[in-house]
């Protein structure tokens, strides 16, 4: 595979992702609330037949010839029949995950070889049954079909015939036979004569072959090809021809679609030749008769009715639609990075001459005045540039809705599932860190957490279930929770279970809950006995904890036994550019995101109070904070060690604060975030953590930037 | 066009076989010229606390926090105090760069494969797992032990092993 895409396919998985997205959205709302409206069906409508479109366009004619079979179903439902949701969502569905799994298959680089032929089969069922019942009388009979009948339907399915109606099924075949057998000719002759009973219509080609021995050449070149009409299954008629003893070496039998196109070339490939045969032609030429009467007959019971100004209208919302996508462009983000990057840059570099030693005790009011202009003009520029790179969480929760579909169905278990601040916006990185972790905790709270419906009566709840994924901006990052009402976690059983792997490290008794239930974070951590579908084996939870902590994330688990669980995944803005104080300790520079402190003191000496294992805390206003001093906890050398001597900083993160002790504050200042080489990230999500990435300074130093919350939870 | 045909095999030469050697300490190392991002002279480290003692901090590399690296300390060698012909070696490994630092940069020098012997396989030490092979040079005739770049970048549970065996 080439590394640069044709940026027309780059498009083509774009669009086509984006579409079916909207799609799945659009289904399992209507499931919920269990109406599809009108709207519903025309924009599934629209949907498909724009995904029909651009994949036919890409010669991905697997998803298009779906796209189709969904589209007619639709188109039945357009028409006021009422759709039964249970057997329709499964098929559609299902054609949707085939649909998916052949854009990815693609965007991978490989072919998009997928056979839609049995989803098409099945949608196609469920039309026809649909049809029986809805009673769509302009609709029947049309199982053939001609040339004329396409250029007269081009208006409505774009030169795409109706799909067959009759039992019958169609094949294409192709067989070789074995190198060297002979007589090829004669062997095509034997097996077409002991199909031919089998089978309504069948074609073949060479068609001379039981007079042309000539054709024997030609069939060892190119295959024995035939067309069947019948009523076996494509096994049936593969099981007939390879076991008829004719020497076959290879036998593909395809199902054409129901393209036109198709049929035109089937019929041309196979009839040209034969067009001296007259009755072949007859009765082709009969059935293009036919079926030319027939949709005349159509086409004037359509003109009649108002179907034309519908379509008419349903196309101008169509335009209308893709003329308001429009006013979005799709940008690489990789190109979006750079542009972070410059900004950022730009940020330094302003610093860097408004700030710059050389004219630093000059008195220049002019040049200060424009300096103000240009720091206010970038601290914009920053923030359009930061809102780009922002998308809303609402297409991450939508996936996870189906999720929750299916396993309920697998598992009988009835939940809903209520979504709480989709609009949150979160930085792309990030969504694409999220969306596993959040579908495999999910996936936890439907298998492990919500009982089943006797369960839950007999726990004197709802039968119905209910998971929660909320997610909100708190300012100092992104706060993401997933909770149930389910049976909660199992304080002893998972207590005797990570004894069991000796992940204990202090006395039972002085573990929190909190420190317990992060134990079902380590891999391999299960407490169930038996491996299932969707969970057992203990590496969901890892997943979990690894992916956010790649996002400097962190999780805290709630839950109360019988009630239910929460989990609380906090992420950091990364990427950003905040308002840092800069600290020094000894050398060393640091900063702390302004949004934590909340005061900076001096310590007064009577206030500082040791416990029993000699670990500082600070009395303020009456309330009493641990210390944490960071040149004991980092390691740096610093002269000042007295804590009445350097500066107290109180930072608050969530509900836990502390009091840092640095040598002194140096200012304030607005940074670019740059996370912490990989290298070292790795080194340290092994320790106790409290450094959260780094930046650069005016002068071109490197100052680490705290991350408060790590801080504070190494010493509470 | 001949002549653009013989730059190009010229041009694929170049990378082939080509080692940027260095000094550490007595030794003369070699790493493959296509890891070798840049050679710059010593800068400034920042420090990070809680690191092993070889992983010296990072260098603002124009705008790019690039990490660093004491090959001395990573090969248990005794420190010395860096002087004006200390150079990081800026290495990139799958995107990753990593700058190290060694005493001193010597050469670049063409070390056919067939110059290349495996290095001997000890049960024990432990700086044998960075060494590829030991080559010899085609015209000095010098001995030099040729790094595995990946290695040095990425094996760091070992590490950190022996060092808790070495406190305990």
């Amino acid at each position: 595979m080439s590394t640069e895409r044709d940026p027309l396919l780059e498009v083509f998985f774009f669009e086509t992702n984006q579409l079916l997205d909207e799609l799945e959205g659009i289904l399992l709302t209507a499931e919920q609330e269990n109406e599809m409206t009108s709207s519903d069906i025309d924009e599934i409508f629209r949907i498909m037949h724009t995904i029909k479109g651009s994949s036919a366009m890409m010669n991905f004619n697997g998803i298009s010839k779906l796209a189709h079979a969904i589209e007619d179903l639709f188109d039945i439902f357009r028409k006021g029949v009422k759709m039964d949701f249970g057997s329709t969502y499964d098929v559609v569905l299902s054609a949707l995950d085939f649909a998916k799994e052949e854009v990815a298959k693609l965007e991978r680089g490989y072919e998009a070889d997928g056979d839609p032929a049995e989803l098409i089969k099945q949608i196609n069922e469920l039309a026809s049954k649909y049809k029986g019942e809805g009673k769509a009388p302009e609709k029947k009979g049309k199982g053939q079909t001609s040339k004329k009948a396409k250029r007269d339907e081009k208006k409505e399915t774009s030169g795409i015939v109706e799909k067959w109606n009759d039992n019958y099924n169609r094949f294409k075949v192709k067989i070789r036979f074995e190198d060297g057998c002979m007589m090829e000719n004669v062997r095509a002759f034997s097996l077409v004569f002991s199909l031919n009973d089998l089978c309504k219509e069948l074609y073949y080609r060479p068609h001379n072959i039981s007079e042309d021995n000539s054709t024997a050449e030609y069939i060892v070149e190119n295959g024995f090809d035939m067309y069947l009409v019948t009523e076996k299954s494509k096994e049936e008629i593969y099981d007939l021809i390879v076991n008829s003893g004719a020497c076959v070496k290879e036998c593909q039998i395809t199902t054409p679609g129901v393209f036109y196109g198709d049929m035109e070339d089937i019929y041309k490939y196979f009839v040209k030749e034969e067009e001296s045969e007259d009755d072949v032609l007859s009765s082709i030429n009969h059935q293009i008769a036919q079926v030319k009467k027939e949709v005349e007959e159509l086409t004037k019971q359509e003109k009649s009715e108002q179907k034309d100004i519908k379509k008419e209208e349903n196309e101008k919302k169509a335009r209308e639609a893709r003329g308001q996508n429009q006013t979005f462009i799709n940008v690489n983000t990789e190109k979006l990075d750079k542009l972070m990057d410059l900004v950022g840059e730009i940020v330094i570099a302003e610093s860097m001459v408004s700030a710059n030693p050389d004219i630093k005790d000059l008195n220049l009011e002019n040049f200060q005045k424009a300096t103000d202009q240009l720091r206010k003009l970038i601290d914009s520029l920053q923030d359009s540039v930061m809102s780009i790179r922002m998308v809303p969480i609402a297409s991450t929760f939508q996936s996870m809705r189906r999720i929750v579909r299916d396993m309920g169905k697998k598992l009988n278990k009835d939940v809903d599932l209520v979504l709480l601040g989709e609009d949150t916006e979160v930085d792309k990185n990030i969504i694409s860190h999220i969306s596993d972790p959040l579908m495999h905790l999910v996936r936890n709270a439907m298998d492990h957490g919500i009982e089943t419906a006797d369960e839950r009566v007999k726990a004197g709840k709802n039968p119905k279930g209910k998971i929660t994924l909320s997610a909100s901006n708190t300012g100092a990052g992104i706060s993401i929770s997933v909770s149930d009402d389910g049976r909660g976690l199992d304080r002893e059983k998972i207590l005797e279970k990570a004894k069991e792997k000796g992940l204990l490290t202090k006395p039972e008794s002085e573990l929190s809950d909190r420190e317990v239930y992060s134990f079902i974070l380590h891999p391999g951590f299960s407490t169930r006995e038996t491996v299932t579908e969707f969970s057992g084996r203990g590496v969901g939870m890892d997943v979990v904890s690894n992916n956010i902590a790649e996002v400097g994330g962190s999780i805290y688990i709630q839950s109360e036994k019988g009630k239910g669980m929460t989990v609380h995944i906090n992420i950091p803005l990364t990427l950003a550019i905040i308002d840092g104080m800069e600290l020094s300790v000894g050398e060393n520079i640091l900063t702390i995101p302004i949004l934590y402190i909340k005061e900076a003191f001096k310590a007064n000496k009577k206030d500082i109070i040791k416990d029993t294992d000699n670990n500082e805390m600070i009395m303020l206003r009456g309330n009493c904070y641990p210390i944490i001093r960071l040149h004991e906890i980092y390691k740096m050398e610093t002269e000042v060690t007295d804590l009445s001597e350097g500066i107290m900083l109180l930072v608050q993160s969530e509900d836990q604060s502390a009091c840092i002790f640095a040598d002194k504050l140096n200012g304030e200042r607005s940074v670019v975030v740059k996370p912490l080489p990989n290298y070292y990230a790795k080194m340290l999500a092994k320790k106790g953590g409290g450094i959260g990435g780094c930046t650069i300074l005016g002068n071109g130093d490197i100052s680490l930037i705290l991350d408060v919350k790590g801080l504070i939870r190494r010493v509470i | 066009m001949s002549d653009i045909y013989n730059n190009d095999i010229y041009e694929d030469d170049t990378q082939e076989d080509r080692y940027l050697t260095f000094f550490l300490d007595k030794d003369i190392y070699g790493i493959e010229i296509k890891y070798i991002n840049e050679i710059i002279g010593m800068q400034k480290i920042t420090k990070i606390p809680e690191v092993p003692h070889y992983a010296k901090g990072v260098i603002n590399l124009r705008g790019k926090i690039v990490p660093v690296i004491d090959l001395r300390l990573k090969f248990k060698k005794e420190e010395i105090e860096y002087n004006d012909r200390t150079c990081i070696i800026i290495v990139s490994v799958e995107d990753l760069l990593v700058g190290l630092i060694v005493d001193n940069v010597d050469e670049v020098a063409k070390i056919p494969k067939e110059n290349i012997a495996a290095p001997p396989d000890y049960k024990v030490g432990f700086h044998n797992r960075y060494i590829k092979g030991i080559g010899k040079t085609e015209d000095t005739d010098t001995v030099k032990l040729l790094l595995d770049c990946e290695k040095i970048l990425t094996d760091d549970e070992f590490e950190e092993i022996s060092q808790m065996r070495d406190k305990a």
